[in-house]
């Protein structure tokens, strides 16, 4: 008895230690207790690899479409993408593209050196293959030739082109009127009205005029017409013999400025009143160009500030120190979220595009005076294109929206 | 002529987007770059001549330019004797970070305080406008305070003057930005606006 109960042990024994070498179950076998899904074969290979170039770009760029048997769309779990320069040649990884999306976008690099370069009008072939749930791959589907190719015309701006063509028509038209002497009423601007009162202020003080042209940069455009209203103040300076203060954040921005600075003194007959000294450089370190000016506001203390250009967080340091020490303020910026500070700081306040419409005003010359009124009725097309828009997004009118659609 | 036929290239090339056309465009903001570079030096030369004058004539509040000039002086000698080397030396970086960034943190600071003084004198009620100013400041600055279920409604009501007055104005600001710098463009472009020239 004993010896039938080891036998059964040793055989026991010997099955365990010799399980785990026997020949695997024939797959067939097997098949019918896994679940259904790792039984699925290979999922069918992707058709119609189509591919077509970006529009509206400098080429490198092509979309990708290829179609998908629907029944097979919830077994696939993504598409693997490959681009090559031969059917039957090597091709290279892309990327892959997510269940159920059929589409691939191919930004190639527009640099020869890089190992991801798209030649322009090169035959490209793509091979795409599926891949199932469980891992296994279809047939792989190629595609091609297919080019890219960069474009002369941008057609997505066209509305764009039609509007500054427009406004362009318009600012030619006014400006010709005004030529011929017809009389264009512009509204009066209050900041504008005040700066002779406020340099005729400093004069009567004996005090100087503080001029910041903010931290913009010499391509800024505020900046540019801050530049602008700094020859007529200078003129205007020059021709009361008044001191004026320009410290400068940005070194082009000091060259340009003392550059106006002295043909405005030159142009008002006191060429000998103009120094380099008047328009310095500070730095360009924002708060340290605000703690330079502030200096220069509680030491000198000018009679009157003007703050035009471009402008950030500095904006209320400043105007509220000069606030402080009792002058008057005519500021101006495009800079939206520094106009509040501005508004409430200092007495006169350019809002956005007042700064740029200054020069016209403090000038009165009918060439300028024409490009306002432009502005003006460029402003009244626009109102009347936002009431259609507001309309047409209202009753559907889709064909309205798509003529004004901008594509960038 | 030359701003005429490069503002012209500029306009242009925002129309084409072909490679050679970026490239150009690419090149031109690069020289912008160099020239800023090289015009470094001439801000410094400025700032130099003009303290150095005070402190020669003894201008009043000459001893300010000795400390501007001692600060430059510091900072380049700093930065160039050679053993120091390069910028991450040690005492390059603790004049840096230990000096002026806490300087211009101070500097920043300050804003806190300009506003609290700003708001005072914008929020008074003198008159119907002031008042509705003032109105929609209080709810805007109250809206993060719990107050219970009043909360909400204040919540609504400055999400409402955000997104509804305020936006209204700012996007009015913006159309009329957008279209004062096209005429500013047209102006510098035919050669109407010529003061940032130096000419009238």
């Amino acid at each position: 008895m004993e010896t039938k109960w080891r036998l059964a042990a040793i055989v026991i024994a010997l099955v365990m230690i010799l399980a785990p070498a026997l020949p695997a179950q024939d797959e067939g076998e097997m098949a019918d207790s896994m679940p259904a899904e790792i039984q699925m074969e290979p999922p069918p290979a992707p058709e119609l690899v189509l591919g077509e170039d970006v529009p509206n770009d400098g080429g490198h760029k092509l979309k990708l479409t290829w179609g998908y048997p629907a029944e097979w769309s919830d077994s696939v779990a993504r598409f693997l993408i490959f681009r090559g320069d031969a059917p039957d040649g090597e091709f290279k990884s892309l990327g892959e593209a997510a269940r159920g999306v059929t589409t691939y976008l191919d930004i190639g690099s527009k640099i020869k050196d890089n190992s991801d370069y798209m030649a322009n009008d090169h035959d490209f072939y793509y091979k795409v293959i599926a891949v199932a749930n469980n891992g296994t791959e279809s047939e792989p589907a190629i595609g091609g030739p297919f080019q890219t190719s960069g474009q002369w015309f941008h057609w997505g701006k066209v509305p764009v082109l039609v509007g500054v063509v427009l406004f362009g028509f318009f600012t030619v038209l006014f400006i010709n009127a005004a030529r011929k002497g017809k009389e264009l009423f512009v509204r009066p601007l209050a900041g504008i009205e005040a700066v002779d009162e406020a340099i005729g202020r400093a004069t009567e003080m004996g005090k100087p005029i503080l001029y910041v042209l903010g931290i913009g940069t010499a391509a800024d455009i505020a900046t540019i017409a801050s530049f602008t209203i700094l020859g007529r103040v200078a003129k205007k300076v020059a021709e009361y013999q008044t001191d004026l203060i320009v410290p400068c954040y940005e070194p082009i921005v000091m060259s340009v400025a003392q550059d106006v600075v002295k043909s405005a003194y030159m142009e008002a007959g006191r060429p000998d009143q103009y120094s380099d000294d008047q328009v310095f450089f500070v730095t360009n370190a924002q708060f340290a160009y605000v703690a330079g000016v502030n200096g220069i506001m509680v030491r000198d203390l000018p009679a009157t500030n003007f703050y035009l250009g471009y402008f950030a967080a500095e904006s209320l340091i400043l105007a509220e120190t000069g606030n402080s020490i009792g002058a008057i303020q005519i500021a101006g910026t495009d800079q939206i979220t520094q106009i509040p500070f501005f508004v409430v700081a200092c007495d006169y306040t350019l809002i956005g595009e007042e700064l740029y419409a200054a020069s016209a005003y403090l000038g009165r010359d009918p060439l300028l005076l024409g490009s306002l009124k432009a502005e003006d009725w460029g402003k009244g097309i626009l109102m009347v294109l936002m009431a259609v828009g507001v309309l047409a997004t209202a009753f559907g009118w889709n064909a309205i929206r798509e003529l004004v659609r901008v594509i960038l | 002529m030359i701003v005429f036929l490069v503002s012209l290239f500029m306009v242009v090339q925002y129309y084409v987007p072909l490679d050679s056309w970026a490239w150009m465009y690419q090149y031109l903001i690069d020289w912008t770059i160099i020239i800023g570079v090289f015009a470094l030096l001439l801000g410094i030369w400025s700032l130099w001549r003009v303290n150095f004058n005070k402190i020669k004539q003894r201008a009043e509040n000459w001893e300010y330019a000795v400390i501007t000039l001692a600060g430059l002086l510091i900072m380049m000698i700093v930065g160039f004797v050679p053993g120091w080397g390069n910028l991450n030396n040690y005492v390059y970086e603790h004049f840096f970070y230990y000096i002026l960034v806490p300087i211009q943190a101070t500097m920043f600071s300050l804003l806190a305080f300009f506003i609290s003084s700003a708001a005072f004198r914008a929020f008074r009620a003198r008159s119907l406008l002031a008042t509705l100013l003032l109105f929609a400041g209080l709810v805007i600055m109250i809206r993060f305070v719990p107050m219970g279920q009043v909360s909400s409604y204040i919540s609504d009501l400055s999400g409402w003057i955000l997104r509804v007055p305020n936006l209204a104005a700012k996007r009015a600001i913006i159309i009329g930005i957008g279209l004062g710098a096209i005429a500013t463009a047209f102006k510098i472009m035919f050669g109407i606006e010529r003061a940032y020239l130096g000419r009238d």
